[in-house]
């Protein structure tokens, strides 16, 4: 059992990661309607924004406010300069505009920094912790911890508060959002900011076990946008268990089948659920106005 | 006289094909003009799917690996020629689009882009680590077709550069030639229709799942052959050719130059194979210009560059 437990462990981990990612997706695509495939880049740019203001000399936490502060900044500067004045254009070019800014993005960092890989030492120290015979990095207990507290933070926020309302109801009808005096503008701001922290946050809790470097953000978006449409899009609660699944499935396929097949195994059990349910696992059913 | 859209497009590009080689000052241009067509395959297949029914794919380097490694495995293993691999290899990638196309279809926008994405993967991942077949990521090499002395019968020398310049250009009119024709044709118009509501297209009889299946078998089958045109003219295939990123720089490449159009798609095509080869000298700053002109494109000119230019000059003209 000890083996089985090791696998769990790993893949709750590893899926809290993928999970924090998804939330991301799941904010800006409730707002604005748009996958932002940039998401990845968002966590990449918490990682090594923090290990470069370590290295200029700052302590560790606030290294890690900046960067989880300048990560925003470039959130709300990728709406403004790209994704509003491209409103109401086709799902494709959405996509490539949002690609465009990824790479743009990773450029720019392997150029401001470099391509080098960096880490930067755990919160809690590196003496993994001896659960029913496996063991578990504490780092990795401070990985779930994050994605449960934004989780909860989140669905607090969008069934409790007004803002969060808002941003629902922007994203199920702009004008009609409009005409009851909701800021849309400011509702999309709000969004970007709010989850390029998110990835962040992500960034600074993940770079002490996996490590960061410049292109460290491809896999993770398309693992995190994979975790997001598992559990149906727009959905805080499908994109957290998206994750956790995501996560499970690659450590358990990792572990007893094959570990060159573990992202394999994630995208079948995701063509398959999409096969049998098209809207995700906790997607609503839509029907489309004619 | 005047020229369809049809006509036009063909005789730009039979002129292009043929003339350019004149300016050429080395072979490493024709090598260039070479890459060039092959994308141009792939990304006039991505006109039919994505343009024509506004279908969206980022798994089609998939069936370019299939492409590709049917010209390398099946000469050594079943011992056909490879220009018969290549139609093997078609066949193949139009089949598995085909077996999954119904589930994938029914999905729309961003979930249709996860499923393909995963099929795209799924290939690529194989290609990878089935190393006993493959030989893995290194990469395997390819048979040699015998086009140079296929040419050389006909009593023309070229250079294997030549020669594939020749070749290639010769197919991607072909390619151009069949999708244009498509788009007038009764499953163009059916195409067309679906792309603009695929409720409205039912109402009037349009067989919806039909008609996108056919879409998505044609686009797999060009990209293929596109696969198994690089893998025979370098000799050499990486299990690269099937990735994530291969797939994203098929489908901008179409919708940078104009995925509504094939001149304009294949234009995309021409930019973005040059792009890099221009750039060398600032290989520091490619990653952050192709990012830029990816955005600026996409925002600025959204039905893609030589449809906006187009319309420029000719609302400069009345």
């Amino acid at each position: 059992m000890p083996e089985l437990m090791q696998f769990l462990l790993s893949g709750v981990t590893v899926g809290a990661v993928y999970a924090l990612v998804a939330l991301g997706f799941t904010i800006i695509y409730n707002a604005s309607d748009v996958v932002n495939f940039a998401q990845g880049e968002f966590v990449m740019l918490g990682g090594m924004i923090t290990v470069f203001a370590h290295m200029a000399g700052l302590p560790l936490p606030l290294s890690a406010l900046i960067a989880v502060g300048a990560t925003a900044a470039f959130g709300v500067a990728l709406n403004k300069l790209a994704i509003e004045p491209a409103r109401g254009a086709p799902v494709v070019s959405l996509i490539i505009i949002t690609i465009g800014a990824s790479i743009f993005i990773r450029g720019a960092t392997q150029l401001v920094f470099d391509k080098q890989i960096h880490r930067f030492p755990a919160i809690s120290g590196d003496d993994p912790i001896h659960v029913l015979g496996a063991t578990i990095l504490p780092q990795s207990l401070w990985i779930i911890a994050g994605a449960v507290a934004i989780f909860i933070g989140l669905w607090l926020f969008f069934t409790r508060t007004l803002i969060g309302r808002a941003v629902l109801a922007t994203s199920n009808n702009r004008l009609a959002a409009q005409l009851v005096g909701i800021n849309t503008n400011w509702i999309m701001t709000l969004s970007f900011a709010v989850s390029a922290a998110i990835g962040a946050i992500a960034g600074v809790l993940v770079t002490p076990v996996t490590m960061i470097g410049y292109d460290f953000g491809i896999s993770l978006a398309l693992k995190g946008f994979a975790a997001a449409m598992l559990g149906g899009m727009g959905n805080p609660k499908g994109a957290f268990a998206g994750g956790i699944l995501l996560g499970l499935i690659e450590a358990l396929t990792a572990g007893y089948i094959s570990s060159q097949y573990k992202d394999a195994a994630a995208f079948i059990i995701i063509l398959a659920v999409l096969f049998a349910m098209p809207q995700g696992l906790f997607g609503k059913k839509s029907t489309d106005r004619v | 006289m005047r020229l369809s859209e049809k006509h036009w497009t063909l005789l730009i590009l039979i002129v292009l094909v043929a003339l350019t080689p004149f300016f050429f000052p080395s072979s490493y241009y024709f090598r260039v003009g070479s890459l060039i067509f092959i994308n141009g395959i792939a990304v006039t297949g991505i006109v039919i799917l994505t343009g024509y029914a506004g279908q969206i794919s980022l798994g089609h380097a998939g069936f370019a690996g299939i492409g590709a490694y049917t010209c390398a495995l099946a000469p050594v293993h079943l011992g056909i020629h490879p220009a018969l691999a290549v139609v093997l290899g078609a066949a193949i990638s139009g089949a598995l689009a085909w077996l999954v196309g119904r589930p994938i279809l029914r999905l729309k926008g961003y979930y249709l882009a996860v499923a393909s994405l995963g099929l795209g993967i799924l290939v690529s991942m194989l290609l990878t680590n089935e190393a006993w077949l493959t030989r893995g990521p290194d990469g395997i090499d390819v048979p040699d077709p015998g086009l140079r002395d296929l040419f050389r019968a006909m009593g023309l020398g070229f250079s294997a550069t030549e020669a594939w310049y020749v070749f290639n250009g010769f197919m991607l009119i072909v390619g151009a030639w069949l999708a244009l024709n498509l788009y007038d044709s009764p499953t163009g118009r059916a195409l067309r229709a679906l792309h603009g509501s695929e409720i409205a297209a039912r109402t009037v009889g349009v067989d919806v799942a039909g008609a996108k299946l056919t879409a998505l078998v044609i686009s797999a089958v060009y990209a293929s052959v596109s696969g198994s045109l690089l893998a025979l003219q370098n000799k050499f295939i990486t299990p690269d050719v099937s990735g994530y990123m291969h797939s994203i720089e098929i489908v901008t490449m179409a919708v940078l130059g104009g995925a509504g159009s094939v001149l304009g798609a294949i234009f995309g095509a021409g930019i973005l194979t040059m792009l890099p080869q221009v750039l060398t000298v600032f290989a520091e700053y490619e990653q952050i210009l192709l990012g830029l002109v990816m955005m600026l494109v996409m925002i600025f000119m959204r039905e893609g560059l030589l449809p906006s230019v187009l319309r420029l000059v000719r609302g400069r003209g009345e």
